[in-house]
């Protein structure tokens, strides 16, 4: 593979699991609901994958690490649509929880030390014919099986949301909550099932992490994706393809060391690691992201 | 973005704070002994441990409780004020850091000592509300200051890997580190101790704000606009986005201080784990507190004491501290859950139902 292959099919492959979850954020954010517990269910999913993989095979750790973001986003939904808590306030504290109880669970259940857990990490899945293709194929068609959910996912979210009753819902609950229900949705169970929609993606993302690119858990393994995904949300205005636009170009941003390393140009390594957050103050500056939002997002849905 | 469910939990302050500071002290207490029976661990041996390194001892509660509780007191106020008038400034650990930078950078100028430290801890002040300044002009343009702030926290971590290996390092060039800031531009420490001068800003720093948020007019204003910023513009003609940037550079300012305090009062150098995420902790510190700026004292001494309990903890009884971090975060949601469920259920029953989720 060339200099420039490598860093695309690093920008891609860096790009799935902030995809996942910004897909995740998407949805309940369309909702009204803004969920910054989504770190937290990434980080319970890679747990649960770390788990279940070593336990039981890769296709259980995927289900038991959807399952776990989902009961994050579950537990969520039942203190902000139930007892309109603030949004904002219980998913920190949600994140808070999620980091003490995936260290926490993974020293009981892997020894004091984590006892070097290795789990076997899923192969690309290499599509015959397409992933020759110059340049670009290598970054598109030699991927693992999660690049290619998340595409899926994100397409199928842009459908429903745009195409479909049930997307049409959706998004009331997220503009006019009081007129989404004297319409007759049922505007607590679409937020509780759109934020549980967003865990269970979050939960994916985590199961990525640990079964693509680390092959094992390690506290805190998240390290701030759940909150650029809702960065990327942000930078996407609110648009499925806009996501899709900007989980990739974070995605390239943080895979441009590699593009540096080998060409040899040289900027001090941190230049790098804080190069796509600043990159994405610029563009939330730059663009106008007022009137793009959800109107009633972060409300309670009695206002 | 409202702030109404916040504005409900202001006005339910605890009757005698005291007792609910004691109270949320045994609830964290049985949760952790709950969470630790669970994990299979010896539960007398491993609180035992907890009490040893936080109030079991004169040294213990003075050099670990104390010192630890200082950031985070000054943190929380940090967020208590940004939270009190709906900013949400999730960024206290980027300013954090930030204010750690300024101070040890003022350290090395040429000056008398004591001189030199009061202009740090100035440095420091000024650098934290520096930092929060990009977030808070964001805020005008429509950026949630949520995703702004949680940028510059990354941002700032990074700076500070970049200039401890870079502009700032030590002089031998060995360690990710700065030079250590010589003895007369430290906080001066209580004989015997390892308390410095700090603890005493931070209480009274929690004191002067209390007051200034109850009775001052900016502080009327600061509460009208977290109630309501839509009644606070058209029925007390206050310009809305004025408070909101001035609580902003307030509360990056007292998170600056946090740092420049911690630098100069306990690390004497900058190197990137500094901070064990005091700023993050400083949000559940001031919502235990319920964003009374009065009330984050004991909060921040309940964290302090939690945090280093769990370091002996983790030493003595060989249990992880992640415990206590599910304890801290499971101790913000209950008391989130309160006013929710006593107006729902009366207060007895509500309090049973929050013990099981």
């Amino acid at each position: 593979m060339s200099v420039n292959e490598e860093f695309l099919a690093a920008a891609v492959r860096t790009a799935t699991p902030l995809l996942l979850a910004a897909t995740g954020e998407l949805v309940v954010e369309r909702a009204g609901l803004i969920y910054v517990g989504i770190e937290g269910s990434i980080l319970a999913g890679a747990l649960a994958a770390a788990a279940g993989g070593w336990a039981l095979g890769s296709a259980t750790a995927v289900a038991l690490a959807i399952v776990a973001g989902a009961l994050m986003a579950a537990l969520f939904a039942l203190f902000v649509v139930n007892w309109e808590t603030e949004q904002i306030v219980t998913g920190t504290a949600i994140t808070l929880v999620a980091t003490g109880a995936t260290a926490a669970l993974y020293h009981v259940l892997f020894g004091p030390e984590g006892a070097g857990l290795r789990i076997p990490v899923i192969r690309p899945t290499v599509v015959p014919g397409l992933s020759a293709i110059p340049i670009v194929g290598g970054a598109l068609f030699a991927q693992s099986v999660f690049t290619y959910a998340a595409v899926v996912a994100i397409v199928a979210v842009w459908w429903g949301l745009a195409r479909t009753h049930l997307g049409l819902a959706l998004r009331a609950c997220g503009e006019r909550p009081a007129a989404a229900r004297a319409a007759g949705v049922a505007t607590g169970w679409m937020r509780g099932g759109a934020a549980i929609c967003a865990g269970a993606l979050g939960g994916a993302a985590g199961a990525s992490l640990v079964l693509v690119q680390s092959g094992t858990f390690a506290e805190g393994m998240s390290a701030g994706r759940g909150f650029i995904a809702i960065a990327i949300v942000a930078l996407g205005r609110w648009r499925a393809g806009g996501v899709l636009v900007a989980a990739l170009a974070f995605g390239a941003a943080s895979a441009l060391q590699y593009l540096f390393q080998a060409r040899g140009w040289t900027l001090p390594y941190q230049a790098f690691l804080a190069l796509p957050y600043l990159a994405t103050l610029v563009a939330l500056a730059t663009t106008r992201a007022r009137g793009a939002a959800p109107a009633a997002l972060g409300q309670p849905e009695t206002e | 973005m409202t702030t109404a469910r916040l504005g409900a939990i202001e006005r339910r302050r605890f009757a005698a704070p005291i007792a609910g500071a004691l109270a949320i002290g045994g609830l964290a207490l049985v949760l952790l002994a709950a969470l630790l029976a669970l994990g299979g661990y010896d539960v007398p041996s491993a609180l035992a441990a907890l009490w040893r390194g936080s109030f079991g001892s004169a040294y213990a509660f003075f050099s670990a409780t104390l010192v630890r509780a200082t950031p985070l007191l000054l943190a929380g106020l940090a967020v208590a004020l940004a939270f009190r008038a709906g900013v949400w400034n999730i960024g206290a650990e980027g300013q954090l850091l930030a204010g750690a930078t300024g101070a040890i950078a003022a350290t090395a100028l040429p000056l008398p000592g004591a001189i030199r430290l009061a202009l740090a801890l100035l440095v420091a002040a000024v650098a934290g509300a520096a930092w929060a300044l990009p977030a808070a002009l964001l805020r005008r343009r429509g950026v949630l200051e949520v995703i702004s702030t949680i940028m510059l926290n990354f941002i700032a971590l990074n700076l500070v890997g970049y200039l401890v290996r870079g502009p700032l390092q030590e002089p031998t060039h060995a360690y990710p580190q700065s030079q250590t800031i010589d003895a007369a531009a430290r906080l001066p420490r209580i004989a015997g101790t390892r308390l410095h001068l700090g603890v005493g800003i931070a209480f009274l720093a929690a004191i002067a704000l209390g007051i200034v948020i109850r009775r001052s007019a900016w502080g009327f204003r600061v509460r009208a606009v977290g109630a309501n910023p839509r009644a606070a513009a058209s029925a007390g003609l206050i310009d809305v986005p004025r408070v909101a940037l001035e609580v902003f550079l307030v509360s990056g300012a007292l998170a600056g201080l946090a740092g420049g305090i911690e630098a100069t009062g306990v690390t004497y150098a900058l190197y990137e784990g500094m901070s064990p995420g005091y700023g993050y902790t400083a949000i559940a510190v001031a919502l235990l507190a319920r964003l009374d700026p009065l009330l984050v004292a004991p909060s921040a001494l309940l964290f302090g004491a939690l945090e280093a309990g769990a370091t002996a903890m983790q030493r003595d009884a060989g249990v992880p501290s992640a415990f206590v971090t599910v304890v801290e975060g499971s101790l913000v949601l209950l008391v989130l859950l309160l006013p929710a469920v006593t107006r729902a259920y009366g207060t007895r029953a509500g309090r049973a139902r929050s013990v099981e989720t």
